[in-house]
């Protein structure tokens, strides 16, 4: 790999072939720089680039007739969504969005996931991974829109909960909230079910054997073994829960989140909905520094 | 350490370019101090030359139809035949979406309302029309000639295309008795609770200002895109009242469409084409025009100032003015044609009449969107007006 270095394209003479060879091999830091720099070009450019025009389109303004942008510093954007209440409260909405999405999908994914890494015939776990993921495959839009039917007024759910007086939630937050944890599920089930089935099986014998019923098991030996894994799966889908715009379009009814505030807002007013948009960076950012005091980075 | 570095100087360059690579705007007007619209000088085409082939079009929905949707309403191909321009239609859902769209540079001509039309025109998107070279505008009513919305200074920025209300419509089967008012969609207690719908859009607050300039004449309110603050906060707070009995807002008109079918609405503002074609989807649905009249829209061919395809936006807009094509259109949308001859091509006879083409009397009761600016719209010199800029903010806080 070092001889090769990336930039040799015509048949080298075996001599200037040595000769690169040598000089790589004596400075480590170039072969370092040299196998790195694409993907940090990709990474600097393309990842961190983007964010800082984001940030950057943020000081903007736009002429408030003709929606223009207007070229001059101002810090207006940040000091509107700070000061206005009603960002607030979407942003709040949000994160409780996103919050009760990954807990809702750590209390379902946690038995599915423990079924499929420790319960069932070793035959059959790849069977069940591949269906886990299988949802994966559908498009996104097809399932939202399922979902739609099935929330609607007098539509299969309702119709389904008659007989026992109850009707469905309708269009609104919760249904936000339960459409968001079916899409995300398979990203919960699949690092739990890592972790649990990386679980020494010996550690468990050794709980049975010094008498741990099972509920002790879990909550002494396995919780704090899978937490890392769990940590990692609420990555998941606490960030894609954050970032949606689309599910509450779909099946939100009147609920704004920070994703259709940004969205509505990106067309005339870009410079407020840069603004609005580090508001979910900013709380990915402090999420991921909580989540790695459980030690997940290493999970991941 | 030099990671951080790195960073810092990628992103020093990123600004650097992006605040030299987008310094094309300077050309642009706006509203001067004395209310009036200063567009960039630009000049209308002096002759029509070889047509290009294509004409990329941003349109109301139902106004650029190919068959597709009805096999019956298709006034695409023909033109396509005639003129050897291939039509490339974008629906947009409201007048602020048709700004944007406008702005990316991809379309020749767009049907704006009066609400987008002026924010074009003083932003340099649309272009002047030099009428002469469209032979059915001298076809077109006088009263929308040279209008406010269409026109600065005796200069024509567009075709007049056809002009008609937002009506109230209603699930027959549901809602009972049947509607008059704005009235049923602002009541506090409504029985209707979560099944109200209403237009996903700022200009909407105009709405709730009409009928408050009916309700309560002490606001003194004479015109719902003229606000002052002390009315416009009156017209928000009936909207967030109104939010509570809300069941989603919309501005897809397929989702509306959809709602009714479903249930999901049974109440809410609509354009007469929606409740066409719920009712063609045999969904039991009635649109009315309420007691107080309406919010409405005068809509206006404009011509992107840029386009890639000039021939053929022309020969599109004289084509959708023509009589028989003016009358189609306007009959299926539901709205009056802009042609008079196209009252003579209507498959009803008494189309016009029903619609009160070129009746200016009865259009008073219709309040054509237009932007609200700083400069009250009405008239008043002794107070300013909330301009469109704080409507979208204040949208923004009504739904949230």
């Amino acid at each position: 790999m070092a001889a090769g270095g990336g930039e040799l394209t015509a048949p080298p003479r075996p001599g200037v072939r040595r000769a690169v060879a040598g000089a790589l091999h004596r400075r480590p830091r170039l072969r370092l720089s040299l196998l790195l720099s694409a993907p940090l070009v990709w990474l600097v450019v393309a990842y961190l680039g983007s964010l800082a025009a984001l940030f950057l389109s943020a000081f903007w303004t736009t002429d408030p007739f003709t929606s223009d942008l207007v070229r001059t510093w101002t810090t207006a954007n940040f000091s509107d969504v700070l000061t206005t209440p009603v960002y607030w409260h979407v942003a709040l909405r949000t994160v409780g969005t996103a919050l009760g999405v990954t807990l809702i999908d750590v209390v379902v994914a946690f038995p599915i996931a423990f079924y499929t890494a420790r319960v069932a015939h070793p035959r059959y776990r790849h069977l069940l991974m591949v269906a886990v993921l299988t949802p994966l495959w559908a498009s996104y839009l097809a399932k939202a829109y399922a979902w739609r039917i099935l929330l609607s007024a007098d539509g299969p759910l309702d119709w389904a909960l008659k007989p026992f007086g109850l009707s469905g939630p309708g269009y609104g937050l919760p249904a936000v909230v339960v459409l968001l944890a079916y899409l995300w599920l398979p990203y919960m089930i699949l690092p739990i079910h890592v972790g649990l089935a990386q679980l020494p099986d010996g550690l468990l014998e050794a709980s049975a054997d010094l008498g741990a019923r099972s509920w002790r098991t879990f909550r002494s030996v396995v919780l704090p073994l899978v937490l890392p894994s769990v940590a990692a799966g609420s990555v998941f889908t606490f960030s894609l829960s954050l970032g949606d715009y689309i599910a509450v379009q779909i099946v939100g009814g009147k609920t704004e989140l920070i994703g259709n505030v940004v969205y509505a807002n990106i067309t005339l007013n870009l410079p407020l909905a840069a603004a609005l948009g580090t508001v979910p960076v900013a709380v990915i950012v402090l999420y991921l520094l909580a989540v790695r005091r459980t030690g997940t980075p290493g999970t991941l | 350490m030099r990671l951080t570095h790195t960073i810092a100087a990628t992103a020093a360059l990123a600004a650097l370019a992006l605040t030299t690579a987008c310094g094309g705007s300077s050309g642009s007007g706006s509203v001067g101090s004395d209310g009036k619209l200063h567009p960039p000088k630009m000049t209308a085409l002096k002759a029509l030359g070889q047509r290009e082939g294509a004409v990329d079009l941003i349109a109301w929905a139902g106004y650029v139809e190919d068959g597709s949707d009805d096999p019956k309403v298709d006034w695409v191909h023909p033109f396509e035949k005639q003129t050897g321009c291939k039509v490339n239609v974008k629906v947009a859902a409201t007048s602020d979406d048709m700004v944007s769209l406008m702005k990316s540079g991809q379309y020749d001509a767009v049907s704006a309302s009066g609400d987008a039309s002026l924010r074009l025109i003083a932003s340099g998107d649309a272009a002047p029309v030099n009428t002469g070279l469209v032979p059915n505008y001298k076809d077109v009513f006088d009263g929308l000639k040279l209008q406010p919305w269409n026109s600065v200074d005796g200069v024509a920025y567009g075709i007049p295309h056809g002009y008609g209300a937002n009506l109230l419509m209603y699930r027959t089967d549901k809602v009972s008795p049947a509607p008059t008012s704005w009235g049923a969609v602002f009541q506090k207690d409504s029985p209707y609770k979560g099944r109200i719908t209403a237009y996903d859009s700022p200009i909407y607050l105009a709405d709730a200002a009409l009928y408050l300039m009916k309700t309560q004449p002490a606001l003194g309110i004479k015109n719902p895109y003229a606000l002052d603050q002390k009315q416009f906060d009156a017209s928000v707070d009936l909207l967030k009242q109104q939010n509570a009995n809300i069941g989603e807002y919309w501005s897809d008109y397929l989702k509306e469409v959809s709602a009714f079918k479903s249930g999901d609405s049974v109440l809410g503002t609509t354009w007469q084409v929606i409740a066409n074609t719920a009712q063609s989807e045999k969904t039991p649905v009635k649109a009315v025009l309420p007691t107080e009249g309406a919010t409405g829209w005068s809509d206006t061919w404009m011509l992107y100032s840029k386009a890639r395809h000039p021939n053929c936006a022309y020969a599109w807009m004289n084509w959708i003015v023509s009589p028989q094509v003016n009358a189609q259109v306007a009959e299926y949308f539901g709205e009056a044609p802009a042609n008079k001859l196209a009252c003579d091509h209507t498959s009803s006879k008494t189309f016009c009449a029903d619609y009160h083409a070129g009746d200016s009397a009865y259009y008073k009761r219709v309040w054509f969107w237009t932007t609200p600016i700083a400069q009250c719209v009405d008239g008043r010199k002794d107070t300013t007006c909330v301009p469109y800029a704080k409507w979208v903010q204040a949208w923004t806080t009504v739904k949230g």
